[in-house]
């Protein structure tokens, strides 16, 4: 594994991704993959008073690459995956906007579907980003919630 | 040093980033002490340290982790990405 290609498995960018080429791209570096499986965050709207405008994703620009780098490389460890590939947005972002990719791909299927799983409860929780709703109510931060906590907190059980 | 806000806390401290003098301070938790005897404005962005986090040189620490030898020392409310 040389740094370029580490480099490569995980962005940190302002624009949209396309699902589908980010899978054709992991799995042709990936001869041996079996499985692939892909997750997508989106911005939920809401409803009624809920409802929100639009979602502001502020991050540490210094270090949120390299947040990425160890929990993909903390992944790696745990699962055989025959690629894996981050991309993370920051800026403002609408309903219905694609946030996060996380794609695993490995021989057989479970420790790609394990490896996903683990990747977005890490996430959630190590990455340094920080979002902020817009909507008719005012602005306001998003308060980290203990569920995420706890689902990132069972993986260190099975580490 | 560098000192970095991130969320509400860059909102209460009125800027994202500034240089600091540390004095004699050895920890992140002792120079935010200092930071809060200079100001309203700290004293308001770290009224609840426990939902204040730290980053020293880019990699998580917490309010014990020595800031002698630091570049930069970050604080942000806990993480929500994903």
């Amino acid at each position: 594994m040389d740094g370029g290609a580490r480099t490569s498995r995980v962005s940190v960018q302002a624009e949209d991704f396309d699902i589908g080429a980010e899978i054709a791209r992991l799995t042709a570096g990936a001869a041996d993959a079996g499985a692939v499986v892909s997750f997508t965050g989106l911005v939920r709207g809401g409803a009624g008073e809920d409802a929100i405008e639009a979602m502001e994703l502020e991050h540490y620009p210094a270090m949120t690459e390299r947040a990425l780098d160890a929990i993909v490389a903390e992944a790696e460890r745990r699962w055989p995956l025959a690629g894996v590939r981050v991309i993370h947005r920051h800026g403002r972002l609408e309903p219905g906007a694609r946030i996060v990719l996380v794609l695993t791909a490995s021989r057989h299927r479970g420790a790609a579907f394990e490896a996903a799983e683990f990747l977005m409860d890490y996430l959630k929780t190590r990455a340094p980003f920080w979002k902020k709703e817009h909507g008719g109510k005012g602005a306001a931060w998003v308060d980290a919630r203990e569920a995420d906590d706890d689902a990132a907190r069972r993986w260190e059980r099975e580490g | 040093m560098r000192v970095l806000y991130f969320a509400w806390l860059r909102e209460r401290v009125g800027a994202g980033e500034e240089e600091v003098e540390p004095g004699g301070a050895a920890t992140a938790g002792e120079l935010v002490r200092a930071l809060i005897a200079r100001d309203e404005r700290y004293a308001r962005a770290f009224e609840d340290l426990g939902s204040v986090r730290v980053a020293v040189d880019q990699q998580m620490g917490d309010l014990d982790t020595p800031i002698a030898e630091a570049r930069e020392v970050a604080f942000f409310p806990p993480v929500t990405g994903g």
